[in-house]
């Protein structure tokens, strides 16, 4: 048992009592969050929550100013902690006159990968660029360079995976591919910390969610725990109607006294909030 | 190991894409030229120049001297000019065009990163100084058939004061933008060579106040000193009227020279190098 864990092996990312000032703003106010082997979850948040900050003392771009961030039991920043993670940064930019393998292979270098040509060659083939291997940065759309972002982090197969808005020039089939990947990478065990603006992409891919504003976690838990019943939506012969307040235990009673009442019935449906409801709840409709 | 190899690579391969290495190389030529010019006429007017009666000048040597002279301010000049560009963004330009931040998430250490580009644009300014520094000795002794007291040591000294015009700049990139480094070190470049003929004046009109600034000068940015000292040098064994005439001229040479500066200017660029990697250790990405 490591000291101070309460598992056999320390979380992939743990952040303790996060804090970080920037002159008179605070940033960070005292942030926990964990990121357990095999778990992928979403941080959200508007602008300016802070989420771009947590992730870059997780990689040890940022100092932090008072509390703990660790990354596979070391020190967030440290170099054993940066030989297990991988990082995709909101903005970001390649060498524009190396090509997409020469970038590949710089990165393994410094990760110390020894996955040669095949390692390279898979990763491009995980983002859909094996076409592009040799053509140069500064030919590739944004897109596909968000892409070459996703492999850059991949390579070195690292444990812990934190990715900033790793979507945000995609199309749609690019984010399919990506959230296919992040499921793959789950599957892995790859703990994966993903900061993103978009909810749907969030609620399908992610086991747990944490909403940052002004630099405090507001809401975190399950996509589950975090939704709120907001009725049963019965179908009958008399149309469609919602039965606000009522939950899943309800619904067999409805459709028993719909059925006792000489009703057709032909559909009913759970209704909970979604997690764009729980967001703007949760940030009390802020927006950025 | 590999890690400084690969900064080193990277860094190189950025130079030769941004074509700073082919800018230098069009503008060295062009002064090669012109300095093959320059000594082509002057050595060639020189057996119509006769000194007044009783004034005993060595002209070839005067004239060898001066011209080695410029070509010397010329080779330090391109030299920072090179220097300043392979390091002005090494930290804040590349962190602002995001092209810093994957790399230094990699473990390989942020002293690493920064002491392998110096590795890298050390290595390319000090070749580059000593061809060219050579080349223009080559010139002058082809032409003009003279040569200066001392050949090797000079060309290192002023090599090495471009090394640490290459360190000072990689400080100022961990806390200037690229264009503000680039302008603050070629202001700090010029201030040292204005102290440095300041105190060629100063010597000159035995002035004691323009000498003691030119020597506090020369110890605060001791790579002109390295320059001063190595002019100082290619003349070193010039005596007489000669030797008089030519340090009152411009490429007169130090009056900060020897041992002491040279320990001094080793261990101002290990600070400075220190400084830069604290500066970058604490720098917010």
């Amino acid at each position: 048992m490591t000291p101070g864990y309460p598992h056999a092996v320390p979380p992939a990312l743990a952040v303790r009592n996060l804090a970080k000032r920037f002159g008179s703003v605070e940033a960070l106010k005292g942030v926990d969050l964990e990121v357990g082997e095999g778990e992928l979850v979403g941080l959200l948040g508007p602008n300016g929550a802070g989420k771009s900050t947590l992730v870059k003392i997780a990689v040890g771009l940022v100092r932090q100013s008072a509390g703990t961030a660790e990354v596979a039991g070391a020190r967030a920043g440290s170099l054993r902690a940066r030989a297990s993670l991988g990082y995709l940064a909101e903005l970001f930019r390649f060498p524009g006159w190396y090509t997409a393998d020469e970038v590949l292979d710089l990165h393994q270098r410094l990760a110390g990968s020894r996955g040669g040509a095949a390692e390279r060659k898979r990763l491009l083939e995980l983002v859909a660029l094996d076409e592009a291997a040799d053509r140069r940065v500064d030919g590739m759309s944004k897109g596909m360079q968000q892409r070459l972002g996703v492999a850059q982090a991949l390579v070195g197969e690292p444990r812990v995976l934190l990715l900033d808005e790793p979507t945000s020039a995609l199309d749609p089939v690019g984010r399919r591919t990506v959230r296919l990947l992040l499921e793959d990478l789950r599957g892995r065990g790859v703990a994966v910390l993903l900061n993103s603006h978009l909810l749907s992409e969030i609620e399908l891919v992610c086991d747990r969610v944490a909403i940052l504003l002004g630099g405090e976690v507001v809401a975190a838990g399950t996509p589950s725990e975090l939704s709120r019943p907001k009725g049963v939506r019965i179908e009958t012969d008399e149309g469609a109607h919602v039965v606000g307040g009522a939950t899943r235990e309800d619904a067999p009673r409805l459709v028993a006294e719909a059925v006792a009442a000489g009703r057709q019935v032909y559909g009913v449906h759970v209704l909970t909030s979604t997690l764009e409801d729980v967001y703007l709840e949760a940030v009390g409709g802020e927006t950025d | 190991m590999s890690s400084v190899a690969v900064i080193v690579e990277y860094g190189l391969r950025e130079a030769v894409r941004r074509k700073v290495f082919a800018v230098v190389l069009l503008l060295t030529a062009l002064f090669l030229v012109l300095f093959w010019l320059a000594n082509h006429f002057v050595f060639g007017d020189l057996k119509d120049i006769t000194p007044p009666e009783g004034v005993n000048v060595d002209t070839r040597t005067f004239a060898g001297a001066f011209l080695t002279g410029l070509a010397m301010f010329a080779t330090m000049f391109l030299g920072v000019v090179l220097a300043v560009f392979l390091t002005l963004g090494a930290v804040s330009g590349d962190a602002e065009r995001g092209l810093l931040q994957p790399l230094v998430v990699r473990p390989i250490g942020r002293s690493t990163l920064l002491l392998s580009r110096f590795l890298g644009a050390s290595g390319v300014c000090v070749a580059y100084v000593l061809v060219v520094y050579f080349a223009a000795l080559g010139i002058t002794r082809a032409t003009g058939h003279w040569s200066p007291s001392r050949i090797v040591w000079p060309g290192l000294e002023l090599a090495f004061g471009v090394v640490i015009v290459i360190a000072l700049s990689l400080l100022g990139s961990t806390v200037l933008s690229a264009t503000a480094n680039g302008i603050a070190i070629f202001m700090l470049f010029g201030a040292g060579l204005v102290a440095g003929l300041l105190g060629t004046i100063g010597h000159a009109l035995n002035s004691q106040s323009i000498k003691h600034a030119s020597t506090i000068a020369s110890w605060l940015l001791p790579f002109e000193a390295m320059y001063q000292d190595a002019l100082r040098m290619m003349t070193e064994s010039t005596s007489g009227l000669t030797g008089f005439l030519l340090q009152l001229g411009p490429f007169g040479g130090a009056y900060v020279h020897g041992w002491p500066i040279r320990v001094w200017a080793v261990v101002y660029l290990a600070g400075v190098l220190a400084l830069a990697v604290f500066a970058f250790s604490r720098r917010n990405l």
